[in-house]
């Protein structure tokens, strides 16, 4: 299989409405034949990332290269960093605000479960800059 | 155990998916936090909630649960059930508390098996 490269734009602003690009891209593996765990732990991580990009950063963009052996989900933003990325790794930490709570997020779980549901995190961030948040996904063969 | 006997223990009521409640689940999860759920992983689940939201259907499908119920009588609008539909989600109401549904389906031997816990 050729490195497949799949892009989208995530949203800002609209949090009842985040995570199409999840659902998009989820439909996508599905169509490509991965595995459901695979597809899943994909999907699981790059809905935290949209949902993330959403709350913090007005929106972004999310980028998917899937080949034979991996998936690789790389979502920047154009937000304002994350000034401790050792606190936000921290299960229950978060500066998310009430209407995110109200959707039933902020409950500092975002990064831990894209941890939890990866093989590789790496969190790039600058301060008033933005963040780049990549996750990879091994395929079992 | 199968959506037809959740509906009956839970005295629910089907919004979405009357056709597919033969379909059996192995494992349930109730909460009001969407990571919460996210950080549950079981294949054939079941959502128990309070929240109704978009998002709560989002989350149900990224991690490809097979139902959604709604606790304490809330009834999510056409917008909810109609992207539950779309992604083949059955959906349902139950006058329960959260407390009582999960409890219900915990005796009659539905248990949470969830990943979480590990």
């Amino acid at each position: 299989m050729e490195t497949i490269k799949l892009v989208y734009p995530v949203e800002g602003g609209d949090l009842i409405e985040a995570g199409e690009a999840s659902s998009q891209m989820k439909l996508t593996l599905k169509k490509l034949g991965l595995p459901q765990d695979v597809i899943r732990r994909a999907s699981i991580c790059m809905y935290e990332g949209e949902i993330n990009m959403v709350i913090h950063a007005d929106g972004g963009e999310a980028t998917v290269e899937v080949d034979m052996d991996q998936i690789v989900i790389r979502m920047t933003d154009h937000g304002p960093g994350i000034p401790d990325v050792e606190q936000a790794m921290k299960e229950g930490f978060s500066t998310a605000g009430p209407a995110a709570r109200e959707l039933g997020f902020g409950a500092g779980m975002g990064l831990p479960n894209m941890k939890r549901y990866s093989d590789e995190l790496h969190v790039e961030t600058q301060l008033g800059k933005g963040t780049t948040v990549t996750v990879r996904i091994r395929i079992p063969q | 155990m199968r959506l037809s006997q959740i509906k009956d223990i839970l005295d629910a009521t089907v919004l979405w998916g009357e056709e597919h409640l033969d379909l059996e689940v192995l494992s349930a999860c109730g909460s009001d936090f969407m990571s919460d759920v996210l950080a549950f992983v079981k294949n054939q689940a079941l959502l128990l909630t309070g929240l109704v939201n978009p998002q709560v259907v989002r989350t149900a499908d990224m991690v490809d649960m097979k139902c959604i119920i709604f606790v304490r009588g809330k009834v999510p609008g056409a917008d909810i059930l109609a992207l539950a539909q779309t992604r083949g989600i059955v959906v349902m109401t139950s006058p329960k508390r959260m407390y009582e549904a999960c409890g219900l389906l915990y005796t009659n031997g539905l248990r949470g098996n969830c990943d979480g816990d590990n």
